[in-house]
């Protein structure tokens, strides 16, 4: 019977071991901070060199994006004209439209899901809306350049409207039924979220449902569903898959959503597919694109999360 | 006194009527949603399907000794009896232009399905016999109806000549239609005919193993730290904000960490799925941790208490007694991450994993296309056949991405414990 009883004397785990544990699972997680630190570093490195062979001035306030390089050094233009403004312009006008199509549906989907349908509805349709949010995008890229976009120019055609076959609303579109889940689900927490004693007391006052959820719920939601809605702007605006299938290559300045436009995205793929010499300013332009574009994701996250933050703070 | 009857603020019909209205737009939002996922996968289908069966033509071939030397099958040219059968079988075709046309009815693959047919059956040597070779992508398009003869002839890619022939091969039986495995084995062609996924998919694979490998040990790591022994300090602060930003950085600027610093500062191999599936870690990793963090909270911490009062050290009582009962959650939550790592496409665009591979990689080191990038390459392409290779592959991704989930979900089920 030796065996089988406790030794309690001596310890059998030395205390090293345990500090072993902790300094490998520390330097797990901090692998977390090593990532981003590689990211910010990388493309704060690349974009500096950018910037010895253009201005910063001329980046960010040029209006004309044409990253050619020459064939000859003393062409005319050799250095090509990197203005990211058409650029930031196209990003903008084609998450605008995303945004427009994916607010009115994912929101009042948050709505109906979270106040009117039954537990059994629910139950079926939210996984359903979330088949959406676990399609590839490169599937919705097939879409929208195969099949929305010639749909578009030829009701634009037959509407007698002159739309280019890779107009940015079709990019828009596809993407904002990509982004409905995002905003859906999101809306739907913080709507949940909301207490039930408002609803109780607005509808105890008289009010239909309908009134409740608009003059008191609503409300009472409006932070979180910002941050929601930011959440999604800034998933579109880093797209790439869907704008680079079905939105063109030509950089150009316009609001019309019939013309094809260009997105930042877009423009990284396109300047780092293909032949490259790594340290040209057309190659290293594309770090300072990813780099613009991950200062404006990162800020429109962490305005929404502080958002958000706070608000959640209030009801607890 | 308030008129009940008639102030617009209590016109009770008027206000179910903008109830019902209400409601009505949640539903119709809601369906908007789902007839948009029903006629994008429905479409998709459709397209793919025709990429199920591909045409053949039966061809007599000459295989007797003045054509092929049966002791020097391999000198042979499969080609020049590929051709002079293709005359035989239309001895009226004449033209130089019209001979070529005529060869242009057989996939360029043909006479390499000759020798491969050859090699594994030598009785077919010493004589005429009819083999059945792959037929052009143009040939199969017009059989299943997607090129329309009332076009001038100049805007379609198969002439009135071309039709002609395949009508006269429908009659006499020589075109048959037969499940293209093909599809599933091969890898990409510049022939749509024989283009295949093979290649793409087990680049794919290698970069998902790579991907596992990396992001499965250093995520649940970094879950087990943040959510058992962190110290409440500025340090452990850093690394929460981070992973939270990290989440939502665009894919596409983790392809450019890839590409400036695993390429260029270490200096990789170029489109391999070792640097591919690096990347992708890199991108799960704030999945991985966030499921396996959800999965710990959801261990009663009596459980932990219980060990640590028996005697066992902290590292004790969470390895033997909470990551058994947390492991089916993170598990599930790194399928899911999986999942999110095969479908995408933009990082592997950015450390060149977009390369035109025909052979099957068959290490991680080799350059290597993934399962999306195959479907982008083709989506791109303006040929009709391979729009619906696109359209295949995509049904295939589809299939991967659904079995995974559905893992993931009979997992959570199987092992789920409710406390």
């Amino acid at each position: 019977m030796a065996d089988l009883s406790l030794n309690l004397t001596k310890s059998v785990r030395p205390k090293w071991l345990d500090r072993v544990v902790y300094l490998v699972l520390a330097a797990a997680a901090a692998t977390a901070i090593l990532v981003t630190g590689g990211i910010v570093l990388s493309l704060i490195f690349e974009t500096l060199r950018f910037l010895e062979k253009v201005p910063l001035s001329d980046f960010l306030f040029g209006l004309e994006w044409s990253p050619q390089t020459a064939i000859r050094a003393d062409q005319v233009g050799a250095a090509g004209s990197f203005g990211a403004i058409p650029l930031i312009n196209g990003t903008l006008l084609i998450s605008a439209i995303a945004m427009l199509v994916a607010t009115p549906l994912g929101l009042t989907s948050a709505i109906y899901l979270s106040e009117y349908a039954s537990k059994s509805a629910r139950d079926w349709i939210k996984p359903a809306l979330e088949i959406l949010a676990g399609i590839p995008t490169v599937v919705y890229g097939f879409f929208a350049a195969l099949t929305v976009a010639p749909f578009i120019r030829w009701t634009g055609g037959e509407m007698g409207l002159e739309v280019a076959s890779e107009s940015a609303l079709a990019a828009g579109i596809v993407m904002g039924i990509m982004i409905v889940p995002l905003i859906s689900s999101l809306s739907d927490d913080v709507i949940n979220a909301v207490p039930q004693s408002l609803r109780d007391a607005s509808l105890g006052l008289g009010a239909t449902r309908s009134e409740t959820i608009r003059k008191a719920v609503l409300p009472a939601a409006l932070p979180g569903i910002s941050g929601s809605l930011l959440l999604a702007a800034s998933r579109a605006i880093g797209e790439t898959m869907i704008v680079l299938m079905a939105a063109g290559l030509a950089a150009r300045l316009t609001v019309n959503p019939l013309e094809a436009v260009t997105t930042i995205t877009v423009q990284i793929v396109a300047l780092l597919t293909g032949d490259q010499e790594f340290d040209s300013a057309k190659t290293l332009s594309a770090f300072a694109l990813g780099l613009l574009l991950f200062i404006l994701t990162l800020a429109l996250n962490t305005i929404a999360l502080g958002i958000v933050r706070k608000y959640r703070e209030q009801y607890d | 006194m308030i008129d009940f009857g008639k102030s617009a603020g209590f016109n009770l019909a008027a206000r179910h009527r903008a109830e019902k209205r209400f409601q009505w737009a949640g539903r119709f939002a809601i369906l908007i949603s789902l007839a948009f996922l029903v006629i994008m996968v429905g479409s998709i289908l459709s397209d793919g399907v025709g990429v199920l069966k591909r045409t053949e033509i039966a061809v007599p071939l000459d295989l007797g000794p003045e054509a092929i030397d049966p002791d020097d099958v391999a000198g042979a040219s499969t080609l020049k009896i590929l051709k002079s059968g293709l005359r035989d079988a239309f001895p009226d075709v004449t033209k130089r232009k019209d001979k070529k046309a005529l060869y242009g009815l057989v996939s360029p693959e043909g006479s390499f399905e000759i020798e491969r047919q050859i090699s594994t059956d030598p009785t077919l040597l010493g004589g005429t016999r009819v083999l059945w070779l792959t037929a052009s992508d143009d040939l199969d398009l017009f059989l299943r109806g997607k090129i329309d003869p009332n076009l001038p002839e100049r805007q379609r890619r198969i002439s009135d000549q071309e039709i002609e022939w395949i009508e006269q091969l429908q009659e006499t039986g020589q075109l048959r239609r037969v499940i293209n495995w093909k599809f599933l084995t091969n890898g990409d062609s510049r022939e749509p005919e024989i283009a295949g996924i093979l290649a793409a998919l087990v680049g794919s694979l290698f970069s998902l193993a790579i991907c596992f490998a990396l992001s499965f040990p250093l995520g649940i790591g970094a879950a087990i730290y943040l959510e058992e022994f962190a110290p409440d300090n500025r340090f452990t602060q850093i690394i929460e904000i981070n992973i939270n930003n990290l989440a939502s950085v665009p894919s596409i600027v983790f392809g450019l960490l890839g590409l400036s610093v695993f390429l260029g500062y270490f200096g990789m191999p170029r489109s391999t799925p070792l640097v591919g599936g690096m990347v992708l870690a890199l991108m799960t990793l704030p999945t991985i941790i966030i499921a396996g963090r959800a999965a710990l909270k959801s261990v009663p911490p009596s459980f932990k208490q219980a060990a640590l009062a028996l005697g066992a050290t902290p590292v004790q009582a969470v390895f033997h007694h909470v990551l058994p009962v947390a492991l089916p959650g993170m598990l599930t939550g790194s399928i899911i991450g999986m999942a999110q790592a095969l479908g995408e496409t933009a990082p592997l665009l950015m450390i060149g994993m977009v390369a035109f591979v025909v052979d099957v990689p068959q290490s991680i080191l080799e350059p290597a296309t993934a399962l999306p990038v195959q479907i982008f390459l083709w989506a791109d392409s303006p040929e009709r056949a391979f729009t619906e290779k696109s359209a295949a592959a995509i049904i295939v991704l589809l299939v991967f991405l659904i079995s995974m989930n559905l893992i993931a979900i009979l997992l959570r089920r199987k092992l789920e414990q409710r406390f």
